[in-house]
């Protein structure tokens, strides 16, 4: 590991002026300080916003949950109006990493964790060092994309959060030294193109300060299903969050494209053919590319939308 | 001169506070057991996959091969040494002896540490990837033999001692 400078952020404002450079902010360290060990991370200096007042969920006059990004992963899933108003979202924290993990983890460093690809920890790649090229698509890639992937990258988007977070329309805000922002989920990953290595659509030294859940997408029906290599404590091969709100029905898939892939076509198909669900489901996935080692996917994916959906409906 | 990528913390561990340089790079496992003679936290994978460095942080469990020693200045750390106190077992720990909970014992003190954590979540209302109905509205879910794997699968156990180590939990939890 790289020698780093480290200091606490006092408040916000403190932490960005420290942020630009070669620093990068510290939250769990569960992401950030393994790819330092691995040496894909390099920073020269860690800013550590853990302590800063952004943790807890309040209430917004709008009926929105505001969640501050230093929240950890075990405080957001035990939440009570998270659990009744939002159960998919407690469901996908709770499927993901282990008991010790989620009480590091925060809500923040969850969104911008990095790919699971065993390539990119192992060596430089185009998302590493764009140019370097992407061995996963000759290589092992079983456990890769086959939704809006290109040439230049076939990873897949490792948090189980952020699927949820997806289907319920999440907003992320953030402060920078210019002002504060906010970027829909939607928006949040930009298309893979050819620039695998630009992961979100957030400015440079941006600090993210809260995921808002707006009020019209709470919906006690909804859940998320995670299938995985073994039962607990591993990453989504594929996995679903499906809720049912007021005369519509929200899907977002985990483990299959470098973003969480909202299921824009199934969803407008189930507009018009109400309960139709694995046709839906065939709609949204003749769209997918498989590559030779994970045509699985698209079968298990079919398959969960159709199930899922079909237990979850009114 | 200062050295920027050396800290002077006060680490509390086991109630006792220790006054030590760092370089920032030192993880609180390997401060815990360099420089502060705590051996019970093992190093099994040093990446948070194995369970084995498992200590309470401020009394939630943590892995301490991921956290930085200065990222925990201020907290109260309690490794697998610190759960008896200077006193008797705690009954957890004397259940992973009657039941035979660990052979070679390297994923113990993290196993020990995670379910003292794991029982306080347990207790606190948490509930887990198996619970049918995450609603806070329904019972509190009953700790089954399938909640405990499931909340203890951040330990692994490569001597595969699993059956008495959710045995142990079990007896320990229903003993109350
Ligand atoms: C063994 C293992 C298994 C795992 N399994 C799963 C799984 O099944 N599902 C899953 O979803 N995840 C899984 N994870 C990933 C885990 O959820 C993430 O590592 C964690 O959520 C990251 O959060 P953190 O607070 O620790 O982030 P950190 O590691 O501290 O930071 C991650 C990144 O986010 C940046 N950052 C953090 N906070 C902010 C902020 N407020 N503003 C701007 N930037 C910020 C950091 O600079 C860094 O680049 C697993 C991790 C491990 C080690
Ligand atoms: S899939 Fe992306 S992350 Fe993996 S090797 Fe190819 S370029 Fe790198
Ligand atoms: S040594 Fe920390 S989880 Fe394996
Ligand atoms: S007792 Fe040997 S690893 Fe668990």
């Amino acid at each position: 590991m790289k020698e780093f400078a480290y200091q606490r952020a006092a408040d916000i404002r403190d932490a960005l002026i420290a942020g630009g450079g070669g620093a990068r902010y510290l939250a769990g360290g569960t992401n950030l300080v393994d790819l330092m060990k691995e040496g894909v991370e390099a920073p020269t200096r860690l800013i550590d916003v853990r302590r800063l007042p952004l943790d807890g969920i309040s209430e917004a006059a709008d009926g929105a949950l505001v969640i501050g990004a230093t929240t950890t992963n075990s405080d957001l899933a035990a939440h009570p109006e998270v659990r009744r108003r939002y159960p998919a979202l407690s469901q996908a924290v709770l499927a993901g990493a282990s008991g010790q993990l989620r009480n590091m983890a925060t809500v923040g460093g969850n969104l911008l964790q990095r790919t699971r690809c065993a390539y990119f920890a192992a060596q430089e790649c185009n998302k590493r060092v764009p140019g370097t090229g992407c061995p996963a698509i000759a290589g092992a890639h079983h456990n890769h994309a086959i939704l809006g992937w290109t040439r230049s990258c076939v990873a897949t988007h490792a948090s189980d959060m952020a699927v949820a977070l997806t289907a319920f329309d999440a907003i992320v805000r953030y402060e920078t030294l210019d002002g504060a922002g906010e970027i829909p989920l939607s928006e949040f990953y930009p298309p893979v193109g050819d620039t695998p290595h630009v992961e979100t659509a957030l400015p440079p030294g941006a600090l993210i300060t809260a995921v808002v859940l707006p009020g019209a997408a709470a919906s006690p029906r909804s859940r998320y299903r995670k299938v995985r290599e073994r039962a607990s404590y591993a990453f989504a091969t594929v996995s679903i969050a499906a809720a049912f709100t007021e005369g519509s029905v929200r899907i977002a898939l985990g483990g299959v494209a470098s973003r969480p892939w909202r299921c824009r076509t199934a969803e407008a198909f189930l507009l018009d053919s109400p309960g139709s669900f694995r046709a839906a489901a065939e709609a949204e996935l003749s769209a997918a590319e498989p590559l030779p080692g994970n045509g699985y996917k698209v079968t298990l994916a079919r398959n969960l939308i159709e199930t899922v959906l079909k237990e979850l409906q009114p | 001169m200062t050295n920027h990528h050396r800290s002077e913390i006060s680490l509390h561990v086991n109630g006792v506070t220790h006054r030590l340089g760092v370089d920032n790079r030192t993880t609180l496992l390997d401060t815990l057991r360099e420089n502060l003679g705590h051996t019970g936290p093992k190093k099994g994978c040093d990446h948070g996959q194995c369970g084995a460095c498992t200590v309470l942080l401020d009394g939630r469990r943590v892995v301490s091969c991921l956290t930085l020693a200065v990222a925990a200045e201020g907290a109260e750390v309690t490794t697998v040494e610190g759960l008896a106190g200077d006193g008797e077992l705690l009954p957890l720990q004397q259940a992973f002896i009657r039941f035979d909970g660990f052979q070679c014992g390297y994923c113990t003190s993290g196993q020990l540490c995670s379910a003292v954590g794991m029982l306080a979540e347990h207790a606190a209302g948490w509930p887990s990837s198996v619970t049918a109905d995450v609603s806070p509205d329904g019972p509190t879910p009953v700790l089954d033999a399938a909640e405990v794997r499931e909340r203890m699968s951040g330990n692994l156990c490569r001597c595969g001692a699993y059956p008495s180590i959710v045995r142990a939990v079990l007896e320990t939890e229903a003993a109350g």
